[in-house]
């Protein structure tokens, strides 16, 4: 119910009310947003302080290198959860894209930008399946996503047959991509940085995107408005899975070494990272900054963790209570706005 | 009517292809009729099978409970944790189920008081005790439980003069409990009223938050059992014992043909699908298919199920339109 309110370009009745309800749920929106990275930052801040070793460049660039591909997923997840769908492959996918990518490479010099093509065709590919299945199947995405994660995983570890890429195979030149760097800022984050920036450029200023958020908020609406539903969720999964084959190819890059269940069991940590990071679950809401920031909060809690040896034990626990915090203070905060805004449009 | 009457057919389907499986099972695979691999065989699938239950009554109130395989952990790595103290037994099933009973109440309170979707709860809470499992036990394992009660679990003691263990026995006995809830009382009925439409059925006096508190809280209580039996099943208490559980009772639930969206479905089918997938992964097993492959089986059936009456329904209305085309 909530979650239609806040739409943009919705009309309204009354244009008055309209405009300051919107600015009012506009600042809630990016209050959101603000919150996160206060979080983060009051997070780094209280570690650095009691390791400074946090915050020296090996750190930071740990903790950036550590976020790339959590970041990449987040944003293709949360394109897809947008939409009122889920994609619980992605971890397979990135999986099966990597060790394809490996055993490309093998012991041959293809050229980096190769091996980034052939990892987002499969990861696309993949993509594509699940998405014909959710969209013109008119099936359940959870248990479409789920029947596609056996799948894609059975098929890798069937491929792989316990064999591993070693990164003594893998070309220097696709190893560089992994550990190189720009002005001492590493690649990975870079890379991951420019997919989060166009994504949501794309989610925010084109017809396509918008029409997203307006399936998720209301496929019937969606639908009487002439959105070409089945196409656009389509698209979603596409994306989805480009991204997660593309994140595959880095996780080669980065790594060298390839077993067939990378990324296993990631797909519950990334629809975490997109639900703290505001993209509601019931779909229509959220951007993919916001789902960017919750990876790095993620990342950036066992990361500190870690640096404070804490018992590694106790990091699931906290991932699991935070993102029960961050969804509980998000919907109460949500509750009390469409009163505040129920007793504005009263007045 | 034709079309309703296909789409209710689809848990019957899987009960067909269950005894389809059976009988291939005996007429192709040496050993598979045997006494001691029927008893393998489903003694095998018996934590899952305990979980499919309330998964089965949640998923049609609309609802999905993923903490139920991390909840398993947590009451392995307790059980094992005290047990390593010293505790006797007697005292340490009453603790476990407690626990239980607390982790479903949390996912329960999450869902109706704070008014948050199950899927967003439970992926929360699915991370929160199977942390909470790693922080009791750490990475170890806790392994000398005495015969006297692990015999209870394992399957070479089978209830006397038949192949069933008693886990599954009671699995037995809990399933014809759900479905004369699920099936012959109010209580029943009022879950697939919530699954269809939950504001209808507030508004027509069922107490909507109270039904799926409890049912969060039973499904802690059956989690948490069934990681004691998983326990003294391998004899082996750890924090990371039936990771990844989840997907699979989802997976049983919706192969039964029970919808995701609430409101439809029947514990027959949910059993079959069980059954179906643990008949199945021990007839491939016996017949050295590899592990990947019975994972994509798992993972095509699965797609099958949902996809399946879909097309039934599409071609027999596309039939039911060109039919009535001519006829005009």
């Amino acid at each position: 119910m909530s979650a239609t309110i806040q739409k943009p370009g919705q009309p309204a009745a009354a244009p008055e009310t309209a405009r300051s309800a919107r600015s009012l749920v506009d600042a809630v929106f990016r209050a959101r947003e603000i919150s996160i990275a206060g979080a983060l930052v009051l997070l780094v801040l209280f570690t650095w302080i009691a390791e400074p070793r946090f915050l020296d460049g090996q750190g930071i660039k740990d903790l950036l290198l550590n976020a790339a591909i959590l970041v990449l997923l987040a944003v293709g997840q949360s394109v897809v959860v947008i939409t009122r769908n889920i994609d619980l492959s992605v971890g397979s996918v990135v999986g099966l894209s990597a060790f394809a990518c490996g055993k490309f490479v093998s012991g041959t010099d293809h050229g980096v930008l190769t091996v980034l093509v052939l990892g987002v065709l499969v990861g696309a590919g993949c993509g594509v399946v699940s998405g014909a299945l959710v969209s013109f199947g008119r099936v359940p995405a959870l248990v479409v996503t789920l029947g596609m994660l056996y799948i894609i995983q059975g098929v890798d570890y069937w491929w792989a047959q316990g064999a591993q890429i070693n990164a003594a195979d893998v070309p220097q030149s696709v190893l560089d991509l992994g550990s190189g760097s720009v002005l001492g800022v590493p690649y990975l984050p870079l890379i991951s940085f420019v997919v989060l920036a166009g994504t949501a450029y794309v989610l925010r200023t084109y017809r396509g995107g918008r029409e997203l958020y307006a399936i998720g908020s209301s496929p019937e609406a969606a639908r009487l408005a002439g959105v070409p539903i089945r196409r656009r969720v389509l698209g979603a999964y596409l994306f989805s899975g480009a991204v997660s084959g593309f994140a595959g190819a880095l996780w080669l890059a980065r790594f060298g070494t390839v077993v067939a269940d990378n990324a296993h069991g990631w797909e519950l940590t990334v629809v975490s990272a997109v639900v703290v990071g505001g993209v509601a679950i019931v779909g229509g809401t959220g951007t993919v900054w916001g789902a960017a920031l919750g990876a790095l909060l993620l990342t950036t809690i066992s990361g500190a963790l870690a640096v404070l040896k804490v018992d590694s034990f106790w990091q699931d626990a906290i991932a699991g209570a935070l993102l029960l915090a961050a969804i509980s203070v998000d919907r109460i905060v949500r509750v009390r706005m469409t009163r505040a805004l129920r007793k504005r449009s009263a007045r | 009517m034709k079309l309703s009457a296909i789409k209710l057919r689809w848990d019957t389907a899987v009960g067909v292809l269950l005894v389809a499986v059976f009988i291939t099972g005996l007429g192709t695979t040496d050993g598979f009729a045997s006494h001691d691999n029927l008893a393998f065989a489903f003694n095998d699938i018996a934590e899952v099978a305990l979980m499919a239950l309330p998964m089965t009554l949640l998923v049609v109130a609309g609802q999905v409970d993923l903490s139920v395989a991390s909840m398993l952990g947590l009451a392995s790595a307790l059980t094992g944790e005290l047990w390593d103290a010293g505790w006797a037994f007697e005292t340490i099933v009453p603790i476990v189920l407690l626990v239980g009973v607390v982790g479903g109440l949390i996912n329960g309170w999450l869902v109706t008081r704070v008014g948050l979707p199950s899927l967003a709860v439970t992926i929360g809470t699915l991370a929160l005790y199977r942390g909470l499992a790693s922080v009791v036990l750490g990475t170890g394992a806790i392994t000398d439980f005495p015969e006297t009660y692990a015999k209870w679990a394992v399957d070479t003691t089978t209830v006397p003069g038949t192949f069933l263990t008693y886990p599954v026995v009671l699995f037995i006995v809990l399933a014809a409990v759900a479905a004369v809830v699920l099936h012959a009382t109010g209580l029943g009925r009022s879950l697939f009223a919530i699954g269809a439409q939950e504001d209808a059925a507030y508004f027509a006096g069922i107490r909507v938050k109270r039904v799926k508190l409890l049912l969060f809280v039973v499904s802690g209580l059956i989690s948490a059992f069934a990681g004691i039996v998983f326990t003294l099943r391998y004899g082996s208490a750890r924090a990371d014992n039936g990771q990844g559980f989840e997907m699979l009772v989802i997976a049983s639930v919706l192969l039964g043909g029970v919808d995701f969206d609430g409101g439809k479905g029947t514990l027959f089918g949910a059993v079959a699908g069980v059954l179906l997938i643990g008949v199945l992964k021990n007839l491939l097993t016996l017949n050295d298919v590899a592990n990947e492959v019975q994972v994509i089986v798992t993972g095509l059936l699965l797609v099958a199920s949902v996809l399946t009456p879909r097309l039934i329904t599409t071609v027999s209305a596309w039939r039911h339109r060109r039919a009535a085309a001519q006829a005009g």
